[in-house]
């Protein structure tokens, strides 16, 4: 609660622009978004500490969407009861975007809060785009 | 004053511009036409229950009790597919917000470069390479994003649905991404139920011919409808019970599709591909997304990840896209569905304008109860509101007031 508020309190300038980082589509539909980094942040944020972030974001989405024993067994248990257990049980993708929920905010209050940034958990924009909210200094004051 | 307190929380399945129709608050979501699902419905209960009333208790005392309780288990299973299909999210893409649709014409400007005036500019599409393969992004001009890979505009329920493979009126949805397995598993078992029920039609009427005489057993079985349907190869007119007839039908079409949809599978390709020949092999186009390994592909689609559905759809609406400073920070603190400090709705009220066009206007509300398509009619704006406002401020206009005490 506390940090939401503070957050808040940080947020008070206007938004200056807003940055959006798409989808890579090299290795098919799989959700992986692009390591480039976008020239609108060279003055607020190291280029390596964004790879980090994509790439760690990329890591979790490839994580809940990987083929294989687990999501197999999950499918056919899933199907014997007519996905009724759906109803009930968290699938290991919910799992994994909550983790990823989390470490967007956490994200946000270490690095990007700081440097008067904003991500947006990819989720709210339909997969398609992490957006990176870009505050005006807030020696400008309130921008409204 | 631009800002009105409402106290009513309004979620964000209310203001979906797709044409959809959503109940038990925004759980259920269905296109707007449903009268060929309730057809459906009709075909397999009506059937199903016409075979439990007058064939199962026969079977189950001269043949096994396990048959009635084998089809009641499928009967069971293919309704459940039928309703998780038909009810749940095909994987719709959402619309993009005002920022991210300027961001995207402004990238497209800048790749155009200038285009002389009265020159149609070029077509708005994007090349991406997807396993060694140049797939075409279209640019859709609904819902302002560029269509991911194997993503399409239904019409009839005017979004994007990712992974599309055909817009379904049986089952009264699209089917796509999220719903394909249970589309899939759907057809599988309601072939299976079919034959299923075809079978012991036939093995029933045997039976009994075999104990009272052919005619006495239409006589006697009061699920006998004076049907006609040529069965046998050797031309015999048999009158049957409705059932056989419905099986009959249904027999060849369901089990045909399910067979089609197998292969599809197979190759990981969608309906909507196989239909354009996306990958038929012209220009050496091939499915970049196949496995080129028909198991490994069955597992994929049919046991592969279950996907979330992205639109959130009982999350509480925040404010309107529109002021940004103040939407920016509610994304932050709502990041999460499951938050649940109760906020005081704030909205900037008569004056948000969404991306929507007038005639996306009407689906954003009022989508719930109505039957009718005009919501403007149901719901007679009052007379504050002023007559210049467009559709949907109008009738947000009048939610409002109508809330807010």
């Amino acid at each position: 609660m506390a940090e939401t508020h503070s957050l808040q309190d940080l947020q008070q300038p206007g938004v200056s622009s807003k940055v959006f980082v798409q989808r890579d589509y090299s290795s098919g539909t799989i959700c992986k978004f692009q390591t480039k980094f976008p020239s609108d942040l060279e003055s607020r944020l190291d280029k390596q500490q964004f790879e980090e972030t994509i790439q760690t974001l990329n890591n979790l989405y490839a994580e809940a969407e990987k083929l294989g024993g687990k999501s197999y067994l999950e499918g056919c248990l899933a199907c014997l009861t007519a996905y009724t257990i759906f109803l009930c049980m968290e699938t290991h993708y919910e799992k994994v975007l909550k983790k990823i929920t989390r470490y967007i905010k956490d994200q946000n209050e270490k690095i990007y809060a700081p440097r008067g940034l904003l991500l947006t958990d990819p989720i709210e924009r339909g997969l398609r785009v992490v957006e990176i909210t870009i505050f005006e200094d807030r020696s400008v004051g309130s921008g409204r | 004053m631009s800002a009105v307190m409402i106290t009513r929380k309004v979620r964000k399945w209310e203001k979906l511009p797709g044409k959809n129709t959503f109940c038990c608050d925004g759980r259920v979501m269905m296109a707007r036409q449903k009268g060929v699902f309730y057809l459906t419905l009709f075909l397999i209960v009506g059937t199903c229950s016409l075979f439990f009333a007058f064939e199962c208790p026969y079977l189950a005392l001269h043949l096994s009790p396990f048959i009635p309780v084998f089809a009641i288990v499928l009967f069971l299973f293919v309704m459940a597919m039928l309703l998780r299909t038909s009810f749940s999210d095909p994987g719709v893409l959402p619309r993009a917000l005002q920022e991210e649709a300027t961001f995207i014409e402004m990238e497209i400007e800048a790749a155009n470069g200038n285009v002389p005036a009265g020159q149609r500019p070029p077509p708005r599409i994007r090349n991406v390479q997807i396993n060694n393969q140049i797939v075409k992004l279209k640019y859709c001009y609904t819902c302002k994003i560029f269509r991911p890979p194997r993503a399409s505009h239904c019409s009839i329920c005017d979004n994007c649905v990712d992974r599309f493979d055909h817009h379904c009126p049986w089952v009264g949805n699209c089917v796509g991404k999220r719903n394909y397995r249970y589309f899939y598993l759907f057809t599988l078992s309601l072939s299976l139920l079919t034959i299923y029920i075809f079978t012991f039609d036939i093995v029933h009427v045997v039976m009994r011919s075999v104990d009272k005489g052919f005619l006495n057993t239409l006589k006697e079985t009061p699920g006998t409808y004076p049907f006609k349907t040529a069965l046998d190869g050797a031309g015999l007119c048999y009158d049957i019970e409705s059932p056989v007839l419905v099986c009959f039908f249904t027999l060849w079409s369901v089990v045909g599709l399910t067979g089609f949809h197998t292969y599809l599978i197979s190759l990981n390709q969608t309906t909507n591909e196989d239909i354009k020949g996306s990958w038929s092999g012209k220009n050496r186009v091939q499915n970049p997304y196949s496995h080129k390994n028909i198991f490994k592909n069955c597992c994929e689609v049919l046991c592969g990840p279950a996907y979330p559905s992205v639109l959130d759809r009982r999350g509480l609406q925040e404010d309107s896209p529109a002021p940004a400073s103040t939407a920016a920070p509610n994304n932050s603190n709502n990041s999460s569905s499951s938050s649940p400090e109760p906020q005081a709705m704030k909205t900037t009220a008569p004056l948000i304008f969404n991306e929507h066009t007038p005639e996306d206007a009407k689906p954003s509300l009022g989508a719930p109860a109505q039957k009718s398509p005009s919501p403007k009619e149901e719901h007679p704006p009052p007379s504050k509101v002023p007559p210049l406002a467009s559709p949907e401020p109008d009738v947000e206009a009048s939610n409002i007031k109508d809330k807010s005490h």
